[in-house]
């Protein structure tokens, strides 16, 4: 998998690639397919796992040939230890999960970084829905009320008390809507936030703040 | 193959002429890069797959794994059985005639390991000049097999495969393998070992030995649901013999599968093979510390288990995979939710088959040389 064929099947995924350095050991927590992963394998020379509770996923991610662990991400991170890795991703996963404070802990725990993208409830289209009195159904929350995996709804405003909230220190965030950063009202026209974090107690100099 | 040089056991016996029955299914190529051991469980034998030309009932013990087209494909793959020192379908065990005495065994056969048996594995790769496998495979006794060949022989795999084993037996699994033995061992007719020249067999304690076994290798679920309390006779005298023969259908069941076992498999081989299971534990010279223990490991690791395993449960194949993590070692785990316990690991289910297929596809890929010699 080269940067060109991620693009095209996930810009979102690529967009986010950029921020993994290269060489990093990674854990990717919800790896789904395992695309993510072996970019980052191929394309950027890096190491690590991906965890995955789906069967269906497994396989998938399994056919790729990536390091992948069936692990219900609800019961935490206790197969690794602390800062046993560089990057943590945990991407459009968090959302599907009961316990995010207590996973978002872990993630923070086990990497030195964390990178952690999820739907944005506030954005423009799901507000519109909700004006209508409708639940947002879109293309980033493709699901009726009534069968969705996404058991959290969060904003990016939201995300960012939590993140304080859990002592992190919020390196970049992004909106993204298409794959492609929204500067303009991020909140509102991006379909999809996306935060780099780490923990506050750790000073990792020469790392930039946007 | 026969060995005339002595093998040093791990208890500091040794043993001299000994013979390994092994089988081997597909071609080994150019550079002898696709060649795959797979090591077996307890009452297994060097007879993975397929069946013998006069007997059409013989079917390789992991038959659904093995063969041309399956997940382990012998149209790719030189696959190759063995049969373990000790056990009792060929391989040197305990009914053979001890060269020193002239007599068999018996219970003077030497208590062998884990370790033995793969160090024995290694002299038959070196007679099939197989200096590395492309992987070493087992389930259950099989996988302690494979994680013991990734630790001692480093660089002779690239891949093991570990399915539903453990890197060490709990407390609970070794109090059930004593009562298997005390079974064996307090029966009149295993005369110390020396049964053979009594022309007896301890049927009774082999029985009841596999009938325990047997219990742990089902779940509580499954077994429910395939007899419950199913009554053998339930038309009479409102079903209950009030006499202590076989009211239950899981009695009958257990008691069939007691005796079938005991016509054919060996008391000395039970108790060799069930210490070999109880003495494994690479962790013990690192204090306990599995990942120092895997730390010399080289190879890519599947890990498989099953979630109603009570025997070797999910949690053990975690241990695993978290030592290997620690080492970062590459190593893809699967955890499947099947109701079949233990015994999962030899049944038909597509998740199960699919990721060993999956897996192997990557082996395949990463085999130098794919023409056949």
């Amino acid at each position: 998998m080269n940067f060109k064929d991620l693009s095209a099947l996930r810009p979102d995924l690529a967009f986010i690639a950029h921020w993994v350095g290269d060489g990093a050991h990674v854990l990717d927590v919800g790896c789904g397919d395992g695309a993510m992963l072996r970019y980052l394998e191929s394309g950027k020379r890096c190491t690590g796992y991906g965890i995955e509770i789906a069967d269906d996923k497994l396989l998938e991610s399994t056919r790729r040939g990536i390091n992948v662990l069936q692990h219900d991400m609800e019961k935490g991170l206790g197969l690794f230890g602390d800062n046993s890795f560089d990057t943590v991703l945990c991407l459009s996963s968090l959302q599907m999960m009961q316990h995010v404070e207590a996973l978002l802990r872990d993630i923070v725990r086990v990497g030195a970084e964390a990178i952690v993208s999820f739907p944005n409830f506030a954005y423009w289209p799901h507000r519109v829905a909700l004006l209508r009195g409708r639940m947002p159904v879109s293309r980033s929350l493709p699901y009726q009320w009534y069968d969705t995996p996404n058991v959290r709804c969060a904003t990016i405003y939201d995300f960012e008390e939590l993140a304080e909230q859990c002592g992190l220190e919020v390196l970049e965030r992004v909106a993204l809507a298409d794959g492609k950063p929204v500067t303009f009202l991020p909140n509102l026209r991006g379909s999809l936030a996306v935060f780099r974090l780490r923990k506050k107690t750790r000073t990792a100099p020469g790392t930039t703040t946007v | 193959m026969t060995f005339a040089q002595p093998l040093r056991l791990q208890s500091g016996a040794q043993i001299a002429d000994y013979t390994l029955m092994y089988e081997t299914y597909g071609t080994l190529n150019a550079d002898k890069s696709n060649a795959v051991l797979i090591c077996h469980a307890l009452n297994a034998s060097h007879h993975v797959a397929g069946t013998y030309a006069h007997d059409p009932k013989s079917v390789g013990w992991w038959n659904n794994m093995v063969g041309p087209g399956k997940a382990v494909d012998t149209d790719r793959f030189f696959v190759v059985g063995v049969n373990n020192l000790g056990s009792c379908f060929g391989s040197t065990g305990p009914m053979h005639t001890n060269p020193a005495t002239g007599k068999p065994y018996g219970a003077a056969f030497p208590v062998v390991t884990v370790e033995d048996w793969v160090a024995a594995q290694a002299r038959l790769a070196d007679e099939l000049g197989i200096e590395q496998w492309a992987a070493v495979m087992g389930g259950s006794l099989g996988g302690m097999q494979a994680l013991a060949w990734s630790i001692m022989f480093p660089d002779r795999l690239r891949h093991c495969v570990v399915i539903a084993s453990t890197p060490k037996l709990s407390a609970q699994n070794i109090a059930f393998n004593d009562v298997a033995r005390q079974a064996i061992l307090t029966d009149p007719d295993y005369h110390g070992g020396d049964f053979y020249e009594h022309g007896v067999v301890p049927k009774n304690g082999l029985k009841v030995a596999r009938m325990v076994g047997h219990i742990t290798y089902l779940s509580n679920d499954d077994m429910a649901e395939k007899f419950g309390r199913k009554l053998r006779n339930a038309a009479e005298n409102n079903g209950y013999k009030f006499d202590f023969g076989i009211d239950f259908e899981i009695e009958s069941y257990l008691r069939y599968q007691g005796d079938k076992f005991s016509e054919y498999f060996d008391a000395n081989t039970y108790l060799l093979i069930t210490k070999a299971l109880d003495y494994f534990d690479p962790a013990r010279e690192f204090d306990g510390d599995l990942t120092q223990a895997l730390a010399r490991t080289k190879a890519q690791f599947l890990v498989a288990s099953f979630s109603t395993d009570w025997r070797f449960a999910p949690e053990r194949s975690r241990e695993i995979v978290a030592a290997l993590v620690s080492n970062r070692r590459r190593v893809s785990y699967a955890e499947i939710d099947a109701p079949h316990g233990h015994d999962a690991f030899l049944l038909d289910d597509p998740r199960y088959m699919n990721v060993v297929r999956a897996y192997y596809q990557r082996v395949w890929e990463e085999c130098p040389a794919k023409e056949a010699a």
